[in-house]
Parts: structure tokens; C-alpha cells; sequence
């Protein structure tokens, strides 16, 4: 179990962003974090991976505190930051270079294979497309074998026909293994589509200001009436605690949802 | 293990081998630049050939031809040549390694940057050739105080380059390594070095062309061999054609190294998403 417990981030520029940020996630639980702009999502993300220490408050994994990445928690970024110096095998197998090296190219092109890029083996980064290097990112991040997986707005740059594609290949992916997933986002709908619970955080300084279990089974059809109640329950959360008014109908219309 | 597997990994394993221009092509690239040099070397040559030019002062290339041949089957220009690839190559060589190391040590850590930076730039703005006495001094008339003199002029243009370079690494790049648990040595290798390499090989291009600079410089301070000896000797005895033929040696010796470090960089750069590849 991933818990983070009554973290609090206060940065050299005295800006708190956040504060007393409690939350656990079971193993195999899918968890989205919303919220708007600068209500520390990404900053909470950032302490659980081990990559920013938060100021208080501790970060554990089956009881053990991480202070800096870790062997069994994965990260995915916005951008895909593969390296532009290593072809598509390279980066994917950038996090075993411990093994031996026939063990290593197996699990590259069996990670590459998952992902449907075998074909893409030899090639730069740079001759990618967007959701081709997202997807090489979402290999190298799995490819590890972590039991957590961090994703901070993983599809935000993406166009929603490959947005979509991915969502749902994240989803196959994650049936394989079951790794713990927790996904920061903007997007309502991508939250709804691949999490088991929404988690929503108001901003200055960031807490959580309360969460939804989605309850409807997997894959979830984005054009249903249950999704769309689903929906509904996540924006008046938003409305009343992010925006401090109540719930209005025009509400769904400004987040263009 | 599967067919389809076993190919996977072939492709995988193959994934240094991708995108190199065919050698036809390569060939009609340098050739396209000796297009230049040619055509001047054949339009002077005609111009003194048909009297409109004496060519006394600027001979035409079949003089500097015929005085680099006198030079090579006396064996003079091989032995001239070699003194200068010998002081270039050692002072290149410890000017890369000052370099490279304070350029590293003052991009990577901060301390270190407020610590000798101010000094180094500092020592930068000393016209180079102002250390002349103090080296004659300090290292006697003969190889020491040249090969330290070039070693001057190619330090610097290393240091900027790889400090520059370590300093604007992509941060998110580092992230990456750190996210897999990189530090120090390791994070150097993997993430920083092959991050700056491509200013880095500029750097090293830079400093050698100053090493060239320098070493010209170095011999005039009263070498008994060297291609910069050449042009002084030619100077003293009225020889334009050896002066031009140094001038030559020089440049086909100066662009042959340059050749030599583009070449032997550009396998690990083929990476890089540049304007030029087109």
C-alpha cells in the first residue's frame, strides 16, 4: 500500500502548496487526482515518487518511507523526456541496465511488443509521433516491473483520438500486472474513464478536498447515463469546493468537458 | 523462444543501425567543397599564366606545387609538418583534458562555479599571446613553453564550451535519470556526458582551431622546425611560394584534424534532431 500521510510542501519562496495531504492506495487500485491548476497535484505526485522531499509528512510503500525514487514506484511524465541519444530500445530498457545484456534486449522487445512499437526498435526518438513517444515512456516506466506507476498528466499533450487510444491502452496494460496506478489529470473524463476513485484537491495552499469511488465496471462507456451522474458528482465537488459556490448548470460548460 | 521474439530482439539489438547517407552521397558532399579552393587555385593560375597578374608576391599554384614537392623530396616538409602535428596534437591534447575537467567540475557543482569561474574568465581576457615572455621564461625557449602556449589557447574555448554545455542541460532530463535512481558518476556518464556531447564536440572543433592559431604563434617565438618556421624562413629569404606552401600545409593540416574530430564524432550524434540533417 502507497500512503501519504499528512503531507506538506512549503517552498524556498515561502509558497505553501501543501498542506496535511493524507491519502492511501491499496495495491492494484487506480487512483486520479483533479483539481485546477496550481492545487499541487503534480507537487504531491512529485513527493510520492521520491523525486521532491515534501516538508512534512512521510511517504510509505508496504511500510517503507521513501525519501528518493525508488526501485518499485515508476514515474510518467507530461512530456515523454525520452533521450534523444538512445533509439526507442535504448530508452525502454534505460532503467535494466543491471541485467544481463540477453535478459535486457528480451524484455525490451517484450515491453515494445505491449505497446506495439516493435517495429520502432531501431529508430530516434525524434522520428516519433507524440503518442508513439508517450507510449515508448509508458514502456520504460513498465518495463521495470514497478508496483506503483505515477502518471502526471500523461496524455495532456495528446490529441483526443490518441488520448483515448492510450487510456485505453493503459488500461490493458495495467490488466496484465496490476501495478498501483496513481494519475494526476485535468481531464474529468479520463479520470472517470480509468479510475477507481477521483480524488479532488483545492488549491492555496493544496489539500484534497474530498473523493468519489467510481463504482461501474471496466471498460466504461464515456457516453452513458452512469458516466455522465459520474460526471456530474466530480463537478459539483469541484463547484463546491475549488470554485466556493454552489453547483450551477453552465458549470459543465466552463470546464468544456 | 519464438520467431517472432527472436526478431524482436534482433531489432533491438540492432537499434545503432539506422539512418546513414549513402557513401556516393558523402563523396559528392566533400567534393562540393573543394569546389571553392579549386576554382580560385584555377582562376589565378590562368590570370598570372596570361600576364594579367605578375604573381611574384602571391605565386600561382604550380610554383607552390612545384616548392612543395622541392620541400617533400628533400624531406623538409615532412619534418616540418611533423613538429607542428607533434606540438598541436600534445598541446590540444592537454588543453582538452584542463578543459574538459574544470569545464565539467565548474558546470556540475555550484561551489565550484562561484569558486574558479570568476578567476578563469578572468584569465580568459589575457590576449594570449601577452603570456609569451612569462613562458619563455617560465619554460625555457624550446617545446615546453610552445606546447604550453597552444595548450592556453585551446583550454578555453573547451572550458566555455563544456560548462555551457553541463550548464544547460535539460533539467528534465536529469529527472529522468534521477527518477532512475542515478546520482553522481552515474548520472554523469548516462545522462549528462551524452547530453553535452554535441556542444561538446563544437568545443573541441573551436579549441583546435585555436590550437592551429597558437602553434603559429609558438613557432615564431624561435623554432628551428615547424611549419611556422617555414614562413619566417621564407619571409627572411624573400621565398613567397614556401610561405604560401606553409600557408597550405597549414590549412589542408588544420582542415584534415577537423575532419578527424567531425568524423569520429558524428556516429554519436546521429541522434541529434538538427536544421543540418536535411
Amino acid at each position: 500500500m502507497l500512503v501519504l500521510d499528512r503531507i506538506g510542501k512549503t517552498y524556498p519562496n515561502g509558497v505553501r502548496a501543501l498542506d496535511g495531504v493524507t491519502l492511501r492506495v491499496g495495491q492494484g487500485e487506480i487512483v486520479a487526482i483533479v483539481g485546477g491548476s496550481g492545487c499541487g497535484k503534480s507537487t504531491l505526485l512529485r513527493a510520492a515518487s521520491g523525486l521532491d522531499a515534501p516538508t512534512d509528512g512521510t511517504v510509505t510503500l508496504d511500510a517503507s518511507e521513501i525519501r528518493e525514487p525508488h526501485e518499485k514506484i515508476g514515474i510518467i511524465f507530461q512530456e515523454p523526456r525520452l533521450l534523444p541519444w538512445l533509439t526507442v530500445a535504448g530508452n525502454v530498457g534505460f532503467g535494466l541496465a543491471q541485467l544481463p545484456k540477453p535478459e535486457r534486449q528480451q524484455r525490451v522487445a517484450a515491453a515494445l511488443d505491449r505497446v506495439a512499437l516493435s517495429d520502432k526498435a531501431a529508430v530516434w526518438p525524434r522520428e516519433l509521433s507524440g503518442g508513439q513517444a508517450q507510449r515508448v515512456a509508458i514502456a520504460r516506466a513498465l518495463v521495470t516491473r514497478p508496483s506503483v506507476l505515477l502518471l502526471d498528466e500523461p496524455f495532456s499533450a495528446l490529441d483526443a483520438f490518441t488520448r483515448v487510444e492510450l487510456q485505453d491502452h493503459l488500461l490493458d496494460l495495467w490488466a496484465e500486472s496490476r501495478p498501483t496506478l496513481v494519475l494526476v489529470t485535468h481531464d474529468i473524463e479520463e479520470a472517470l474513464v480509468l479510475a477507481d476513485r477521483v480524488v479532488v484537491m483545492r488549491p492555496h495552499p493544496g489539500r484534497i478536498a474530498g473523493s468519489i469511488d467510481v463504482i461501474s465496471s471496466r471498460p466504461r462507456d464515456r457516453i452513458s447515463a452512469v458516466f455522465e451522474e459520474q460526471k456530474r458528482r466530480v463537478l459539483n465537488l469541484l463547484d463546491s469546493t475549488l470554485l466556493r459556490r454552489r453547483p450551477s448548470p453552465a458549470l459543465e460548460a466552463d470546464y468544456s468537458i | 523462444m519464438s520467431v517472432v521474439a527472436a526478431t524482436m530482439q534482433k531489432v533491438a539489438a540492432e537499434a545503432l543501425t539506422v539512418g546513414r547517407p549513402r557513401r556516393s552521397v558523402l563523396r559528392a558532399r566533400a567534393l562540393l567543397g573543394l569546389a571553392v579552393p579549386v576554382a580560385l587555385a584555377i582562376g589565378w593560375e590562368l590570370a598570372v599564366w596570361s600576364g594579367l597578374v605578375s604573381g611574384r608576391l602571391v605565386p600561382p599554384p604550380s610554383i607552390i606545387f612545384a616548392t612543395f614537392a622541392d620541400l617533400a623530396a628533400a624531406g623538409e616538409l615532412q619534418r616540418h609538418a611533423a613538429a607542428t602535428l607533434l606540438r598541436v596534437g600534445v598541446g590540444f591534447g592537454l588543453g582538452v583534458a584542463a578543459g574538459t575537467m574544470m569545464g565539467a567540475l565548474t558546470g556540475y557543482s555550484a561551489l565550484a562555479h562561484r569558486l574558479l569561474d570568476p578567476s578563469l574568465q578572468g584569465l580568459r581576457a589575457i590576449p594570449s599571446i601577452a603570456w609569451v615572455p612569462l613562458f619563455i621564461l617560465w619554460f625555457g625557449i624550446f617545446e615546453a613553453s610552445k606546447v604550453i602556449l597552444i595548450a592556453v589557447g585551446v583550454f578555453f574555448p573547451v572550458y566555455l564550451g563544456v560548462m555551457g554545455a553541463v550548464l544547460s542541460v535539460d533539467r528534465k532530463i536529469v529527472e529522468v535519470g534521477r527518477a532512475f535512481r542515478l546520482s553522481g558518476f552515474a548520472l554523469v556518464r548516462r545522462i549528462l556526458l551524452p547530453a553535452v556531447m554535441p556542444a561538446y564536440v563544437l568545443a573541441l572543433r573551436a579549441g583546435l582551431g585555436l590550437g592551429w592559431m597558437f602553434v603559429v604563434a609558438a613557432e615564431f617565438m624561435g623554432a628551428s622546425e615547424g611549419l611556422g618556421f617555414l614562413l619566417t624562413d621564407g619571409q627572411q629569404l624573400g621565398k613567397p611560394a614556401q610561405i604560401v606552401a606553409a600557408i597550405v600545409a597549414f590549412a589542408v593540416l588544420g582542415k584534415a584534424t577537423d575532419w578527424i574530430i567531425a568524423g569520429t564524432a558524428a556516429p554519436f550524434l546521429r541522434w541529434e534532431d538538427a536544421f543540418a540533417r536535411r
